[in-house]
């Protein structure tokens, strides 16, 4: 009796070790190993025709650090993450939420918040552009209606990385929303009727009961929203190519320069491992805090 | 009419695109009384109830509660408590914060919320339970939140829409005592919505008993039970229900009426001796009696109780009878005849 429990869990186990193989194997092939390989490189000097790559340690990581534009694609990137993780969070909540509720044309509605998720990032950045060019832009030309002069949105260091932010969250927003609104088609109305019953404004229901709800989905977002703010880049090559002056650049824009522009792979491969880690680090905080203050139903 | 009941509905219809929810409601219901509506699925009683909670406003009529008219009020302005069929409690709230929602929401002192708190548990029966989340309760004890969240805002209006219908049998019963035995003790008005007719039957003061959407009767448990207002009812209420029986099997009354009879009111014949001849199409034993089911062309639903295990094989031909009185009278349309 006792061994064929042992024997019907090892199979068991067996088992699983089976499901989890293709993916394993994926991933290793296509996740594992490249991050690996790049650490390893990252290690080496870059190999040019009279000298061969040699072990130099950890040369690449202080050049880095001691590479003043890395520090200026940081601060960038840590502007672009704080600005577009909570606005875009917030206003696909907000949208959510709105879309939920009982309004006319809500389907269209919802169809209408979803369109920029569709569009690949490369129209959108199009579009935008088509927004952003000075004088003949639709900004300008607002702008012009109510005397406003030019302005450069694209082309000043002052205003590029704020004019991507926004570029990225009208990007995201209405991805995120899908998620939300998924999530609230989850929560019972009869819920609602007895917040209602019992006196619950509309904004108290949202307080105390929808948000908490919301927060393993919020979680996920905002895991995700973190990372997009590390991988959503394309519609640099459009907009700024991480101009003017490097104002609008971001790290992984930086990396790709560094590794198909300048051809300094070893380089690239030191930045990217940092950036690897950071994000990890910042996944795992995200998971084992909050996970612990999150209901899930 | 308006100055009489504590609720009231009056002519009441509730329609969606045109589908019919529900039409003419007019009850008058007592304050502190326990009301049951009872039918069956789909018959409009959570409809009703909906109505009078706010949940659904009304097409039609007015609705009066404690001689205000609230027929477009909203929930919050209707001064009542809702027992859910789904209990509704809020899954990421403890027992107890479920309990002090309202209480929090309508800003009751700390003090007071605790309070009360503390006594809805241990009326309830709820104590150390406080902490747990409503995904750690079994169904009997989610069923005790959603009514502790409801007595707790003292409300003297309670609704209840199948508060019972996840429980099993023993704990349905011992539920239903508690529910009962706290309306009163509370003095609290219920109208308890269910579609089972001994929890209405047991329970309430008053049933009204429903079908598609329209009133059949309200009345007493017994005025439903021994004077059905219609053959619908006689049909509906009881176990086993009223036998109906065409007026010429038996002859006597008019010749389109259709004749009621209960069970316990027919008795076994000597053979040849009685008044109806029939065969015997089921025996069922019930325990105390054997329910013996009779097939005789032109009645449905007719049978003798007989005490204790006595089995009749199926096919044997039995003789019946049963005496005048006992007999209940309706016209071709299914409608009671006061007079035989
Ligand atoms: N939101 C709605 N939209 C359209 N029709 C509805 C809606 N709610 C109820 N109905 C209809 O109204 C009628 C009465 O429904 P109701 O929920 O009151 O029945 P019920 O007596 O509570 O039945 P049950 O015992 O199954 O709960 C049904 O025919 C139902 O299809
Ligand atoms: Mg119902």
């Amino acid at each position: 009796m006792a061994r064929s429990i042992n024997l019907d869990k090892k199979q068991q186990t067996i088992y699983g070790w089976l499901l989890l193989l293709p993916a394993g194997v994926l991933l290793s092939l296509f996740a594992f190993y490249p991050a690996v390989a790049t650490f390893w490189s990252s290690l080496f000097s870059r190999g040019t025709r009279r000298r061969a790559a040699e072990f130099v340690g950890t040369e690449n990581y202080t050049a880095l650090f001691n590479d003043p534009t890395f520090w200026v694609v940081v601060k960038n990137n840590l502007i672009y993450a704080a600005a577009t993780v909570p606005i875009s969070i917030g206003i696909a909540l907000a949208m959510a939420l709105w879309a939920n509720s009982k309004i006319p044309a809500r389907g269209f509605v919802r169809t209408a918040y979803f369109t920029p998720t569709v569009l690949p990032m490369i129209a959108a950045a199009n579009l935008w552009l088509f927004f952003y060019t000075p004088d003949l832009g639709l900004l300008d030309q607002i702008g012009g209606l109510f005397g406003f002069s030019s302005v450069n949105w694209l082309g000043r260091p002052d205003t590029a990385l704020w004019a991507v932010i926004i570029v990225t969250i009208w990007k995201e927003a209405g991805f995120f929303m899908i998620f939300y609104l998924a999530a609230l088609q989850t929560i019972p109305e009869d819920l609602r009727e007895a917040a209602n019953i019992e006196g619950a404004s509309r904004w108290t229901f949202t307080r105390r009961i929808v948000l908490p709800l919301l927060m393993p989905t919020t979680l996920f977002i905002m895991v995700n929203a973190m990372i997009n703010s590390v991988k959503l880049i394309d519609h640099l090559f459009i907009l700024t190519k991480g101009g003017p002056n490097d104002a609008s650049k971001l790290i992984l824009y930086y990396i790709w320069e560094m590794a198909f522009a300048f051809f300094d792979a070893p380089a690239a491969a030191a930045t990217t491992v940092i950036v690897l880690v950071v994000l990890c680090t910042v996944a795992a905080v995200q998971f084992f805090m909050l996970d612990r203050r999150t209901h899930y139903q | 009419m308006t100055d009489k009941g504590f609720v009231v509905l009056d002519n009441v219809a509730k329609r969606w695109k045109g589908q019919l929810g529900v039409e003419n409601i007019t009850l008058d219901i007592e304050e502190g009384s326990f009301v049951a509506l009872l039918g069956p699925s789909g018959c409009g009683k959570s409809t009703t109830l909906r109505l009078i909670a706010g949940l659904e406003a009304a097409d039609e009529g007015h609705i009066i509660i404690d001689g205000k008219d609230v027929t477009h009020a909203p929930s919050a302005d209707r001064n009542l408590s809702m027992v859910f069929q789904s209990y509704a409690l809020f899954p990421h709230l403890s027992v107890a914060e479920n309990v002090v929602f309202g209480m929090k929401v309508r800003r009751v002192s700390k003090a007071e919320r605790a309070e009360r708190l503390a006594r809805a548990l241990k009326i309830t029966g709820l104590e150390g339970l406080e902490a747990r989340k409503p995904g750690e309760l079994s169904g009997g004890q989610r069923q005790r939140v959603a009514l502790a969240r409801a007595i707790v805002a003292g409300k003297r209006l309670c609704l209840m829409d199948e508060p019972l219908s996840n429980l099993d049998a023993k704990l349905r019963a011992s539920v239903r005592k508690d529910i009962k035995r706290l309306q009163r003790d509370l003095g609290i008005t219920v109208i308890y919505v269910t579609h089972d007719q001994t929890e209405a039957m047991s329970m309430a003061d008053k049933v009204v008993l429903m079908k598609s959407g329209h009133i059949q009767q309200v009345g007493s448990p017994a005025d439903l039970y021994d004077r059905p207002a219609n053959t619908f009812v006689a049909e509906f209420i009881g176990a086993p229900p009223m036998a109906l029986i065409e007026a010429p099997v038996i002859g006597g009354a008019a010749s389109s009426d259709i004749l009621g009879l209960r069970a316990e009111h027919v008795r076994l014949a000597e053979p040849g001796a009685g008044r109806l001849t029939c065969t015997v199409a089921e025996s069922e034993f019930l325990g105390a009696e054997t329910l013996i089911s009779l097939s005789h062309p032109g009645t449905t639903g007719l049978c003798v109780l007989q005490p204790g295990l006595a089995p009749v094989e199926v096919g044997t031909e039995v003789s019946v009878t049963f005496d005048d009185r006992d007999i209940h009278v309706f016209d071709s349309e299914g409608r009671r005849r006061e007079a035989v």
